[in-house]
């Protein structure tokens, strides 16, 4: 089972985006802010990375650059989620090693087109019109 | 809704645009009338039918495209853009060396996010391709659609699904809430209202034809003359890319599968007596029942 750690200071975001992942098949661990997160990936680095951006302690930002030099940490999938909408924003994001980005509000849809655009999960079911 | 109101329905949506929808489908035609009838003002879909039946011609086009108009997003199902990019393009860069031009028609281009699609796979090709002449044309039977099309204006909901957001960054311009696709990428798709059901060798011949998720409104026959029809808009040696739930097996045998690509059909050089195309669709597996139509 692929593992993601759902990274938002909002209670009902992480609750919500767990439901999502749980259905997708990934194993869920959060954290409430940058700081907690990288502690999560110092004791195992995930395969998946749901990030928002503007949390106290230590932003989104700011933990992916920390994530990045760490060993290994160029593996982990990192997929942005959060209201800094702006392109400006999703530059840097990218710039900083970020996969994907999910613009909020988000649905089911959005993260698993996300996540099947960066190979986490496969194609599904093409029957639907 | 009563059952004559759903068999006029039926009847006017079958002659007018081919959709072919099965004695059961009441639950599509509320979802997707029922909303028109409300925003012009009347209570129910006996209502609308009684305006359809007074002659409301502006009211009956509006019926068609709320019925015809097809969920879409970009690089919808991947894999025919996969094909594009590593089959059909670079085939088409050795074929037509000598001429530098590929012709491409999306046949049923709605909201322009498929032929948009083709176009940024064609402009991250741009090396191999300097030089050439691409033209890519969009039809659909909804003039409504093609508008949407080609202002090329997208939600922030519509360019988060299948478009890569590299794709969004490099090719699209934020306006507020939305996203509008660049000049340069809406200049190399045009735009033409048509319905499928009438002549099209007006366009021309075609490398290329994508005609996916909208045969699947017609019935059989239907479905083969527009094959035949294809058949004739298309180079011996194009290419046409269906749905992925979608097949000309049973239909039709002036296309035939290229192996090993889902979805991907070029014409058949030696098609047999087009006598067979009959007994043959009739026998064919229903299209619409498996795509829930």
């Amino acid at each position: 089972m692929k593992t993601c750690l759902v990274v938002d200071d909002s209670s009902v975001v992480r609750k919500i985006a767990r439901r999502i992942l749980e259905e997708m098949q990934f194993e869920i661990t959060e954290a409430e802010d940058g700081e907690q997160a990288l502690e999560a990936c110092k004791r195992a680095l995930p395969d998946a990375v749901l990030l928002d951006w503007n949390m106290p302690v230590m932003d989104g930002y700011e933990f992916l650059g920390h994530l990045r030099r760490m060993p290994g940490g160029d593996t982990p999938k990192v997929v942005f989620c959060t209201t800094e909408n702006g392109i400006d924003h999703i530059a840097r994001a990218l710039e900083a090693g970020a996969n994907e980005y999910i613009m909020k509000p988000f649905d089911k849809d959005i993260v698993a087109a996300k996540f099947m655009e960066v190979g986490l999960v496969q194609l599904t079911s093409p029957a639907s019109i | 809704m009563t059952p004559p109101d759903y068999e006029y329905l039926r009847k006017v949506l079958k002659d007018l645009s081919g959709l072919d929808l099965a004695a059961d489908k009441q639950y599509l035609i509320e979802s997707r009338l029922l909303p028109l009838a409300r925003k012009s003002g009347m209570a129910d879909i006996g209502d609308l039918v009684q305006k359809m039946k007074g002659g409301s011609s502006v009211l009956i086009n509006q019926v068609v495209e709320a019925m015809t108009t097809n969920e879409t997003f970009f690089f919808r199902d991947k894999v025919p853009f996969d094909h594009l990019r590593d089959t059909i393009v670079p085939e088409l860069l050795r074929a037509r060396a000598a001429r530098k031009s590929i012709r491409i028609w999306c046949a049923a281009g709605s909201t322009g996010q498929e032929p948009y699609s083709i176009a940024m796979c064609l402009k991250e090709m741009e090396a191999a391709l300097a030089g050439w002449r691409v033209e890519i044309l969009a039809t659909d039977l909804s003039q409504e659609v093609l508008e949407k099309s080609k202002a090329g204006i997208y939600s922030q909901f519509e360019v988060q699904r299948g478009l890569p957001i590299q794709l969004l960054v490099k090719y699209f311009k934020q306006m507020g809430e939305l996203w509008q696709i660049n000049p340069e990428l809406r200049a190399m798709v045009q735009h033409r209202q048509l319905n499928l059901l009438h002549d099209f060798s007006q366009l021309g011949v075609f490398d290329i034809i994508f005609c996916r998720n909208v045969l699947i409104y017609f019935d059989q026959d239907s479905k083969s003359r527009i094959f035949a029809r294809l058949a004739k808009a298309i180079e011996p040696d194009g290419f046409l890319v269906l749905g992925a739930a979608e097949t000309v097996v049973g239909l039709t045998d002036v296309f035939k599968p290229f192996s090993d690509r889902r979805g991907l059909y070029r014409p058949n050089a030696a098609p047999t007596a087009p006598a067979r195309l009959l007994s043959a669709g009739a026998a064919a597996p229903r299209l619409a029942a498996i795509a829930g139509l």
